[in-house]
């Protein structure tokens, strides 16, 4: 048994976007001095909307990278299926600047521990915030993100599904209930 | 993705799949070797033992880096301070070196097939550093890489290897590997130091080195053991020089831009000489750079599976 119910759709995902780059230029006073930078998949492509949209409305051109956290993970050993490493990429000097951290969904906190350690051996940035999508709770790490796109408050059998056109052909954020037998 | 196998003892059937997966994977280690802090955490608590038993400067010392670089606690043991000389077999030595609760264990003999054994006896992870005569199949993964990092795709390049091939576990890696890829692969030297049934492997031979040069792309030029030279398989290194030496005025002849790779250690002017050895066509210094991200991708692909 699976039952979905669609949290986001394609108006509030556009919506949410909008907003989340308006806080972080509010917050940062400007884009002078911030960079984004995603973590793969799904926060890259969130990443690059979010520094389209912040470039929109500033007009000066913004430093995006991209970040694979496969050998910063703590669940490396145990895993069955191996990650495939697709790589950092990140060609612009890290070191004081203001970096946005981009991911679709913030849970446990591990992923963005990870980051944190594989960001900092980039360089020294003045300050890393954190941006995400969905935050649906249940963290096992002191992590909290400074821009949050919608929280949904979940039950451990349940999965927030983040959709984004360039992969899965729409932009959604469904709710997905694994039923228990 | 995977790898298909617990170890690498070589190259002679590995799939196509897994050499590819070795090689894009390389790429990401070769980006974290450009970085300020040139470490991950990877293998954090893992341990790696290499297992020297045939002196070895720079394989070990790339092997010993890319452990490091993946945060591995390293263990060297080299056969000319250990109880090897006290007559321990390798198999004794082994079970040891497991008992101490080893996850992966380098090892490079003298004896052809040492590898293979020490995989069936041991839990570890085995990778093979060289065995004997027959192969070396991190040697041959870090040249391919730097060929297709300086050309492209290896379907349809043509790699010529040339000097001893009958005592060089190089090329047999390197033509088991090539031919898996796609790449046509030939071999030149002298007729004492080609076997003599090595087309069986799908290779062109040839003992002219001016025309093996007119068809090749790329030369994979071998060391010239000096230390075989009391054996005489050729007359004398200067006649070496003579008949294989590669040498700028041959290779202009091609009209072509002519890749080299040398695996090291070169000596000048006698197997290459130095100007083409310092050449723009000469990758054998990147060699070295991707030898250490090649051996990270191994040691991170063998060394996370479950």
């Amino acid at each position: 048994m699976q039952d979905n119910s669609l949290l986001v759709d394609e108006q509030g995902f556009q919506r949410t976007l909008t907003r989340l780059a308006h806080e972080i230029l509010e917050f940062n006073k400007g884009s002078s001095n911030i960079a984004i930078v995603g973590i793969r998949t799904r926060g890259d492509f969130l990443a690059r909307r979010l520094a389209r949209k912040i470039q929109e409305i500033e007009h000066r051109e913004l430093q995006v990278g991209v970040l694979d956290i496969t050998l910063y993970r703590d669940d490396l050993r145990g895993k069955l299926n191996q990650p495939l490493l697709k790589g950092t990429d990140i060609f612009f000097d890290v070191t004081g600047k203001n970096i946005v951290l981009v991911d679709d969904v913030l849970f446990t906190g591990r992923t963005v521990r990870a980051a944190l350690d594989a960001l900092i051996d980039l360089g020294r940035p003045a300050a890393i915030q954190l941006a995400v999508l969905v935050d649906r709770g249940h963290r096992e790490l002191p992590i909290k993100a400074d821009f949050v796109g919608k929280n949904c408050p979940t039950s451990s059998d349940e999965e927030i599904q983040v959709r984004m056109s360039e992969i899965d052909g729409e932009d959604a954020v469904v709710l997905v209930r694994k039923g228990r037998y | 993705m995977p790898l298909s196998c617990r170890h690498l003892l070589g190259l002679d059937g590995m799939p196509k799949e897994d050499i590819q997966t070795i090689l894009d994977t390389a790429t990401s280690f070769r980006e974290v070797l450009e970085r300020p802090i040139k470490r991950v955490p990877t293998l954090q608590g893992k341990t790696v033992v290499n297992l020297f038993f045939e002196s070895s400067t720079r394989t070990r010392t790339s092997f010993e880096l890319a452990e490091r670089r993946l945060s591995a606690d390293v263990v060297n043991f080299s056969a000319d301070a250990s109880s090897v000389k006290k007559g321990e077999s390798l198999k004794d030595t082994a079970r040891n070196i497991e008992m101490m609760k080893i996850d992966t264990v380098v090892i490079r003999h003298a004896s052809s097939g040492a590898a293979h054994f020490l995989s069936r006896v041991i839990d570890a992870n085995v990778i093979n550093a060289g065995d004997g005569s027959h192969e070396h199949p991190t040697q041959a993964l870090l040249d391919m890489y730097s060929l297709r990092e300086r050309r492209g795709s290896l379907e349809g390049m043509h790699v010529c290897i040339v000097g001893d091939i009958a005592h060089s576990r190089v090329a047999r890696s390197n033509i088991y590997g090539l031919k898996t890829m796609g790449a046509e692969v030939s071999v030149c030297g002298p007729r004492t130091l080609v076997p003599r049934d090595v087309e069986k492997l799908g290779v062109r031979v040839y003992f002219d080195i001016d025309a093996a040069i007119a068809d090749a792309d790329v030369l994979n030029v071998l060391r010239i053991q000096l230390e075989r030279q009391e054996s005489a398989f050729f007359p004398s290194l200067r006649e070496y020089r003579q008949y294989f030496g590669i040498t700028r005025e041959r290779l202009e002849r091609a009209k072509r831009q002519i890749t080299i790779l040398h695996p090291g250690p070169i000596n000048r002017d006698v197997e290459i000489s130095a100007d083409v050895a310092d050449g723009e066509n000469s990758i054998i210094l990147q060699q070295v750079l991707n030898g250490v991200a090649v051996r990270m991708a191994v040691l991170y692909l063998l060394g996370t599976s479950s």
